[in-house]
């Protein structure tokens, strides 16, 4: 079977049940999502997330705003004065409309599951990162540590929730459920390396159509290092609310830790002298 | 009835119904006169300005701490009684007056007691305190403070118990040995639990917190020997050694804020603007510079030192609370987060 984006053999997107990987991931396609939302509801439904509020928000249809504690995929509307690629009309008011579905970007160097005290937050054995609800107590940690915003404590619950990279239909042999529902294929799932591989092959074939400033999202050149959430999107991260160079929180940690140490010595020098003059 | 012809609208298909394209007129009318078109986190409708590549909607990228009330002011609670076990050892060690360093070991027990109280009402679910302890793990400073909380309330413990058992007169040979031990873990479990807190807002994702992180533990630390010292001059014991730790955090707060206020660019603008700066200013100035001042020009009062001593203290509390504050403020603010990725 041919692939429809890619043109290729090699990447056809059908999954033959059970489908296992072994390092999951996903490629979510801006330049093809439709807006449709079907995989928020789908989330929704299978992993039986709560109400998130109901608010117009006024900016453009996306009524959603965020990613949080009970919404773990988010379409975006971006409505920008740019042009769309090869587009040839009205070229004095140029306008594109994109979308893009946020979700957990499961960094491989995860600040959520550093920062947990508890050990509740895992890395599963497909890579991804997981909140152990039987576990977590909801000390909020996490919420600060996550370079991307995701994570977040649920109200009236306590605990924190994140999307869960679907643990349990991909233990079943299924693929993400968000994934199974996207009619369009922007939602990827598959092995990591296979996608990154699909997400350039994409970015080069957007490139050559005329859109260029097609790119794939995936920082591996931060301490991340990498994320099993990557993105094509157009323009920059920042118009989608990604941080062009997250860092994972702990590579703070030895800095302050040093200048705790060399506080701590001078100020027990201060009350040795303030006993002794 | 229908409108077929609407000079105003050229565009509009012929054929709606009036009455609705008149409500419509009238709500859009509405709306740019009062500016009020979508209730709660949205903007106004009339001439939305569409986003260009520099933010979504100016939506926030970053999550703003959960934590409530409680944290703050276990980090100045926490800090008072780390510092307070150090400062009981080494009154013991320089032979200070007993009745100050038995105080001075009341507080971290008292303290011990406190913390845990306020950390786990503050969990989303504190039947599950215990979990707290389930791992170790030296990359997350909150299980790092578990920890050291724990360890220091042990130490606080066993150094007040044999404390007073020798007070009581109880004789054994066992007891001084303990005892040193009590006080020596306490001082140094004390200078960790005092200082871990500023490493763990410093070590997080949000970017006014981990751009101060060299400043954070020092300046906690400082705020809790001032505020132990503080309670002990409160408690009455106006010995030279409270006056020149008085003297000494005052003069270190002093120097820290002047270092907070000359820092500029956006990440660091909740500390000088809205209620995170303000509390800031007004917190830092109170065990800053106004308890300097008073200790200066009063020294040789009692008055002079209690007022001194509760400056620091209402300061050291307040600036607690300004830094959750101002984290929150920071995590809101998207420009702050893309300013600082870009040019680093």
């Amino acid at each position: 079977m041919t692939d429809p984006v890619t043109n290729s053999e090699k990447y056809h997107t059908t999954y033959p049940a059970p489908y296992h990987v072994t390092k999951a991931a996903f490629l979510t396609d801006a330049t093809i999502c439709i807006s449709c939302k079907a995989c928020e509801v789908a989330c929704k439904e299978w992993n039986e997330v709560p109400d998130d509020g109901m608010i117009w928000s006024g900016f453009s249809y996306d009524n959603t705003q965020a990613l949080g504690a009970s919404t773990w995929r988010h379409v975006m509307f971006l409505e920008q004065p740019a042009v769309a690629g090869p587009q040839q009309v009205d070229m004095e008011n140029p306008f594109r409309w994109i979308f893009l579905s946020d979700v957990c970007k499961h960094c491989g160097n995860a600040g959520c599951l550093e920062a947990c005290p508890t050990g509740a937050i895992v890395r599963t054995h497909v890579g991804s990162v997981l909140v152990q609800s039987d576990v977590c107590n909801g000390c909020g940690y996490c919420v600060v540590s996550c370079p991307f915003g995701v994570v977040d404590k649920r109200h009236p619950d306590g605990r924190a929730f994140k999307c869960t990279f679907c643990y349990d239909r991909q233990s079943a042999g299924m693929i993400p459920t968000c994934a199974k529902a996207c009619p369009t294929q922007s939602i990827r799932f598959g092995e990591l390396s296979e996608l990154r591989e699909v997400g350039d092959a994409r970015v080069a074939e957007m490139q050559a159509r005329g859109y260029g400033d097609a790119q794939v999202y995936d920082p591996l050149q931060t301490s991340v290092g990498g994320t099993h959430a990557m993105f094509v999107i157009l323009g920059q991260p920042e118009s989608y609310n990604l941080p062009p160079a997250p860092e994972v929180p702990t590579i703070y940690l030895e800095s302050a830790w040093m200048s705790a140490l060399v506080s701590a010595l001078v100020l027990a020098a201060i009350v040795c002298a303030a006993f002794l003059l | 009835m229908a409108a077929t012809d609407n000079p105003g609208a050229p565009n509009r298909p012929p054929g709606r119904p009036k009455a609705s394209e008149e409500r419509l007129d009238a709500i859009r009318k509405e709306a740019s006169s009062t500016g009020k078109v979508v209730t709660g986190a949205g903007r106004i409708n009339a001439n939305v300005p569409i986003p260009g590549a520099e933010d979504y909607y100016n939506l926030p990228v970053l999550k703003p701490p959960t934590w409530t009330w409680e944290v703050p002011l276990y980090f100045f609670v926490g800090g008072i009684a780390g510092m307070s076990a150090l400062i009981a050892f080494v009154g013991h060690l320089f032979h200070a007056d007993p009745r100050m360093v038995r105080v001075a070991l009341w507080i971290p027990l008292v303290g011990a007691g406190l913390c845990p109280a306020l950390l786990i009402s503050d969990l989303g679910r504190p039947l599950r305190f215990l979990n707290m302890l389930r791992v170790f793990k030296w990359r997350s400073a909150m299980s790092m403070g578990s920890w050291i909380l724990s360890a220091f309330g042990g130490a606080a413990f066993l150094a007040l118990a044999t404390n007073e058992l020798i007070l009581y007169g109880v004789q054994s040979p066992f007891l001084p040995p303990l005892r040193w031990v009590g006080e020596f873990a306490g001082a140094l479990t004390g200078l960790l639990l005092a200082s871990y807190t500023g490493v763990l807002i410093g070590a997080t994702a949000i970017p006014v917190w981990h751009e101060n992180r060299l400043l954070l533990p020092g300046h906690f630390l400082t705020s809790g020997l001032g505020g132990s010292s503080a309670i002990l001059e409160l408690f009455g014991f106006l010995v030279p050694a409270t006056q020149i730790l008085g003297f000494a955090a005052a003069g270190i707060e002093t120097l820290i804020g002047f270092i907070l206020e000359l820092r500029n660019g956006r990440v660091h603008a909740p500390l000088h603007h809205g209620k995170s700066g303000w509390t800031m200013r007004i917190a830092g100035s109170l065990e800053g510079p106004i308890a300097l001042l008073v200790r200066i020009l009063w020294h040789g009062s009692a008055n002079g030192r209690y007022a001194a001593a509760a400056c620091f203290l209402v300061g050291a509390l307040c600036s607690r609370y300004a830094w959750i504050w101002a984290g929150r403020a920071s995590a809101l603010d998207p420009q702050a987060l893309f300013q600082l990725q870009r040019k680093g």
